[in-house]
């Protein structure tokens, strides 16, 4: 990660007044210690902004198919009842069968719709891919952000937090809560990934705010008597949501990925349709005996395609904050 | 020498709070290994008291306030005795677990150094041949395994190489009939019986190393230094080689302590799908039948082991980047 500033592209240049803290007030004009007007570019809209963002993440052409590909899972979970030929827990077909016009990719040893338990799959990891990455994420902004901006022996004590959980091994940590806690479902899956998957994003941020911490706006900010809580979320997270953005993916696919392994494992709850649990079924129903390769094949193919999604969409975001990684601009 | 003395110092803080979690924990959590036993039991008929009590005092459930029983617990740990598992009844955790270490550990152990070797010098190929075919296709490549699930890729192993080719074998460590000795014969059958599991690992934690490598070799290729030594006339080889590779690699060895906790974690998997009599086999096993002290005992085992891991990498660094000996 390098310390070099991570002001979103092509914004308005760094004021050399602290920011009014009546932003609305001051939008076009402010007023100079002479007394005169004098214009300074608009702060552009949140809306603007965003629409910016997401040019810059689109212009990256891996980015771009990590997009298209997030939005087919999206929409597949979303819309599942009208895409599914059937129900997903509708067992009352022949066992065992291979591809035909009626089940494209067969049915389970169970009697199940391949492709329906597939479609019906995505809502679980595309749900616990946002809730959970949601969650981490935000416990890594409030700790990794006030952690930045501390000195002294509560930043030690957060830093020694952080840093074992960095280390403690996450999914032996994920396997044991989630024995303990068996019977939870999906809520108790979303928490246990949470819990486990904030470290990596708090310890990034903190190292931005740190460098940030140091920049004369923020000295600024602070002799024009703003309080610690105002500058850490109003003036110091604005110049980092690509970094927040970036460890929100990140969290997703750990999540994701988690929640499958958990799934697979039969630490979720078995009964519901999921990808992971998918595989659980065919590897307990030995259809790796029976030749069925579709069952064993397909889901653990879309829990790849979606993690990847996200990650490629992240080369997009890392190109937000760091020009050199951008594509097609050489070294 | 300090800076030795100050990480030894870090890590048996951290492995005191580990083994503080790893009491805590079941503490905190709703039910207890007796309910489970009682439930299992309740199913058959109503339990009577003595027979609860009978049940605490087979499982050793420990009496006692909270301070005296964490005493107690830490100078188990320190004997290693961890009371005796519930699946494998009579065998003790202790034996259970350093039974399955030695086959993960060695195992897991050299895929990750050949995945880190190899991942490293194809992320420093990515970066230098940016924008060609030698950058695109280990950095889609990697994109795309390292987001494969271990358990997947493991099954798709184990149904085409395992069972329809029948390259290797499917399950466990070593044959059937053999009986674990040093002897060339074994191991040659122990390595066989390992392929399978670290070509998993390998497929899967590789993208990680190439990606990694190329972020901070690019970073590392736009410093003055570089240019310079450009400038100057270099053999190209020599100034990725020599020149920015070196300082590269030096992040990405800090990623390598962080990585093996994923890589541990996706090896439990990984053993689950080929019986392979690891840790994570027994882990899976101890969940599975609710083996409570088990289970503790390998979690704590396998936190113990990344910290070490950990700390002799961070050692290493000190020594590579004098910088971090401040």
């Amino acid at each position: 990660m390098t310390e070099k500033e991570a002001t979103a592209q092509g914004e308005a240049p760094e004021p050399t007044q602290p920011p009014p803290s009546g932003r609305k007030n001051a939008y076009n004009t402010t007023v100079d210690g002479g007394g005169g007007l004098v214009r300074v570019g608009a702060p552009p809209s949140p809306l603007t902004v965003l629409g910016r963002a997401a040019g810059t993440i689109w212009s990256v052409p891996k980015a771009r198919v990590g997009l298209i590909l997030l939005a087919v899972f999206v929409l597949a979970a979303v819309f599942a009842p009208l895409l599914a030929p059937y129900a997903p827990t509708d067992n009352s077909f022949a066992r065992a069968e291979g591809g035909s016009p009626a089940h494209p990719l067969g049915t389970t040893t169970a009697g199940e719709d391949v492709l329906s338990q597939l479609i019906y799959g995505s809502r679980v990891s595309v749900l616990v891919g946002m809730v959970a990455g949601f969650g981490a994420t935000l416990i890594a902004v409030l700790l990794g952000m006030s952690w930045g901006y501390t000195r002294g022996f509560a930043a030690d004590v957060i830093n020694f937090f952080v840093n074992l959980f960095l280390v403690i091994p996450g999914l032996p940590l994920m396997i044991v809560l989630a024995a303990y806690l068996q019977g939870g479902g999906l809520a108790m899956i979303i928490f246990v990934v949470v819990i486990t998957g904030w470290a990596w994003g708090a310890r990034v941020l903190r190292s931005q705010t740190q460098s940030l911490r140091s920049r004369d706006f923020i000295t600024a900010a602070q002799f024009s008597g703003e309080s610690s809580f105002r500058i850490v979320f109003r003036e110091i997270l604005p110049n980092m949501t690509s970094l927040i953005t970036g460890s929100f993916f990140g969290a997703a696919t750990a999540a994701i990925l988690a929640e499958s392994g958990l799934s697979f494992l039969g630490l979720g709850d078995t009964a519901m349709v999921s990808w992971g649990s998918m595989l659980f079924w065919a590897q307990n129903s030995n259809a790796i005996l029976t030749g069925q390769w579709v069952l064993l094949f397909a889901p653990g193919l879309c829990i790849a395609l979606l993690a990847t999604s996200l990650t490629l969409i992240n080369f997009g975001v890392d190109g937000l904050s760091n020009p050199r990684l951008r594509e097609g601009k050489g070294r | 020498m300090r800076y030795v003395l100050r990480k030894i110092g870090l890590l048996l803080l951290t492995l005191w709070a580990a083994v503080t979690l790893n009491f805590f924990l079941p503490r905190m959590m709703p039910g207890s290994p007796t309910d489970a036993a009682i439930a299992k039991l309740a199913q058959n008929g109503p339990v009577s008291p003595a027979t609860r009590a009978a049940i605490e005092a087979q499982l050793g459930v420990p009496t006692g306030n909270i301070w005296d029983q964490y005493v107690t617990y830490l100078g188990n740990v320190l004997t290693l005795d961890f009371g005796v598992s519930y699946t494998f009844f009579p065998q003790s955790v202790s034996d259970l677990v350093l039974t399955a270490l030695p086959w993960t550990l060695v195992m897991v152990g050299v895929v990750t150094i050949v995945a880190f070797v190899l991942g490293t010098l194809l992320g420093v190929l990515a970066a230098w041949k940016r924008g060609t075919f030698l950058d695109s296709l280990p950095t889609l490549t990697g994109t795309f395994t390292s987001a494969f699930p271990y358990f997947w890729t493991a099954l798709l192993l184990l149904f085409f190489l395992g069972y329809v080719l029948q390259w290797f074998p499917t399950s466990g460590a070593y044959s059937a009939r053999a009986t674990p000795n040093l002897s060339a014969a074994f191991i040659a059958d122990a390595a066989y019986h390992a392929v399978l599991p670290a070509v998993t690992i390998l497929i899967t934690s590789l993208g990680g190393w190439i990606l990694g490598m190329r972020n901070t070799m690019i970073n590392t290729l736009g410093d003055d230094y570089v240019t310079f030594a450009e400038a100057n006339g270099l053999k190209p080889r020599a100034v990725a080689l020599k020149y920015a590779a070196r300082n590269a690699i030096l992040p990405n060895l800090t990623g390598f302590g962080l990585a093996l906790g994923g890589v541990v974690g996706g090896s439990l998997l990984v053993e689950r799908v080929f019986n392979y009599p690891g840790v994570g086999y027994l882990l899976y096993n101890a969940v599975t039948n609710q083996d409570f002290p088990l289970m503790q005992a390998l979690f704590l085992m396998i936190t113990v082991s990344v910290l070490v891991a950990n700390f002799i990498v961070d050692v290493l660094y000190g020594y590579l980047d004098p910088r971090t000996r401040r």
